[in-house]
């Protein structure tokens, strides 16, 4: 019997979740039908409004426009976390001074700064890109620094040993044995940013698909299109970790997961 | 032969919840030039301390560490430590790691350097390869192989055949001495294992628990390549287990 390639091997197992979905979507379709509700949509429904939106172009105005928001907010903290991280990771000093200011801003939700931000910025792309940044910021920064203090002492013996400049050691040694746990940050640094730039939207904007959802119930319980915006979300969002998965294997990275 | 390493009345604490805790207590011994020199004591008694002092890493809370006469407080290339648990980076790969501590080299020298060292362990075919797709052996062979090149006088080595199977270990054991038939360094070796250091050593030294001190030494006073079933090697085998309460 011919062995079955890892491929077909693969599909089989994802059957399973896609009978899950499926059995949601039929209970859906079913509750919607048996209930007579006229405000809320069947799957079909949601499916023609997203053809809707995205013939007509608004789908990829919003999603461009959020995209574009993420990128910008999450692009700055990456900039700012992981060079902060690895500072007070390996200055005990910049530990002690930033680390207590970083814990009690951490547990503030991001949506808490919506007013600060809006006062700050106005409603312009700013404010969510502040807000992105402010939410994505610290777990990166609590992460990379933590990857840092977790570095085997035996790692930074074997450099000592040698007689390495501080440069190489930080750049040789320092950063690769580090980078698994900053791309740990960057994937839910990335994934709070797609959260917080639907909610900033829904608040702040007038474009985004934040705003696409609160628009669409505003302007006439179309909530279809409420609900095909809450699916692109979440499979944006699906992509966007898929995205950041891909980092991990990278080759220089491929040692942390091997074992 | 001329003195390597002298160490004189090295005593050494750690501060535990129950008070300081003496691991080290008044040892005293020296190395010669070239002479390889065997660490054997009872688990926790203390070894891995005394070998991270001696190559800079710890410092003693009292006594001296003098290399060629001149004190010795921080770790150097000139004396590599080659850890129980390895440390190789992961990230790099065998030909990385083994161009990392050279100095002063052009990049074509510091390959063919590296390159040289890999062969000479038996690496050769794997220079591209990262840590994580090398056996145990191997990876202690890169080890090996990286604290070489750098051509240090001194090897200290902690424990760096326990992690191998029986054969492995044999195996490496073998390669590390035919490559001190080659090359000239200065090792000292920590170990459990009594038959390895009857295999490798010139002198064993023998700790007592904790707080450690020298009780016993024992010179190795036989060629290479040994037979360790030959009844001298047995002998002195048992009475080094003697000493060790065995």
């Amino acid at each position: 019997m011919a062995l079955r390639k890892p491929r077909d091997r693969r599909s089989w197992r994802a059957l399973p979740a896609l009978a899950v979905i499926a059995a949601l979507l039929a209970a859906w379709w079913l509750a919607v039908i048996a209930t007579r509700s006229a405000i809320f949509p069947t799957p079909w429904q949601v499916l023609t409004g997203a053809f809707e939106l995205a013939r007509d172009g608004t789908l990829w105005v919003d999603i461009g426009a959020s995209l574009m928001r993420v990128a910008v907010g999450f692009g700055l903290a990456v900039l700012v976390a992981v060079p902060a991280g690895l500072w007070m990771g390996w200055v005990a000093g910049a530990f002690e001074t930033l680390n207590p200011v970083f814990q009690i801003l951490r547990p503030i939700s991001p949506i808490a700064w919506i007013p600060i931000a809006i006062l700050w910025f106005g409603v312009g792309n700013a404010s969510p890109i502040f807000l992105i940044f402010m939410a994505s910021v610290f777990p990166m920064v609590v992460q990379t620094t933590a990857g840092v203090h977790t570095i085997e002492r035996r790692y930074l013996w074997a450099a000592e040993n040698f007689g390495v400049s501080r440069a190489t050691l930080f750049t040789r040694v320092v950063i690769p044995a580090v980078l698994p746990q900053i791309i740990v940050g960057m994937r839910v640094g990335l994934g709070v940013a797609w959260l917080v730039v639907v909610a900033a939207e829904m608040i702040a904007l007038r474009s985004g698909l934040g705003y696409l959802i609160i628009d669409s119930r505003n302007a006439g319980n179309r909530y279809d299109l409420v609900i095909a915006g809450m699916a692109i979300i979440g499979l944006i969002g699906l992509s966007l970790d898929g995205i950041m998965r891909r980092l991990e294997r990278l080759r220089i990275v491929r040692w942390r997961y091997v074992h | 032969m001329s003195t390597k390493i002298a160490v004189r009345n090295l005593g050494k604490s750690f501060d535990t919840d129950q008070g300081p805790l003496q691991v080290i207590d008044d040892v005293s011994f020296d190395v010669g030039d070239g002479e390889f020199v065997a660490i054997v004591g009872p688990s926790g008694c203390g070894k891995s301390t005394l070998l991270h002092v001696l190559a800079g890493f710890d410092q003693p809370d009292r006594g001296t560490v003098t290399i060629d006469g001149s004190a010795h407080l921080k770790p150097s290339a000139k004396g590599i430590l080659i850890p129980q648990q390895g440390s190789v980076f992961p990230w790099l790969t065998v030909q990385e790691n083994l161009m990392f501590g050279l100095n002063g080299q052009s990049m074509r020298e510091k390959t063919e350097l590296a390159d040289h060292y890999a062969a000479i362990v038996g690496l050769k075919g794997f220079e591209r390869s990262y840590p994580h797709e090398l056996s145990g052996g191997m990876l202690k062979r890169a080890e090996l192989a990286r604290a070489l090149v750098v051509k240090p006088e001194i090897l200290y080595l902690d424990e760096p055949f326990s992690a191998l199977d029986a054969l492995m270990s044999l195996r490496v054991r073998r390669e590390l001495r035919r490559i001190l038939d080659e090359e000239r360094h200065t090792v000292v070796l920590i170990t459990h294992d009594v038959e390895e250091a009857l295999d490798l050593s010139d002198r064993i030294l023998v700790l007592a628990p904790r707080p450690t001190r020298i009780q016993a030494t024992f010179k190795v006073p036989f060629s290479q390549p040994r037979k360790l079933s030959s009844p001298e090697i047995q002998e002195l085998r048992d009475a080094v287990l003697r000493e060790l309460g065995a």
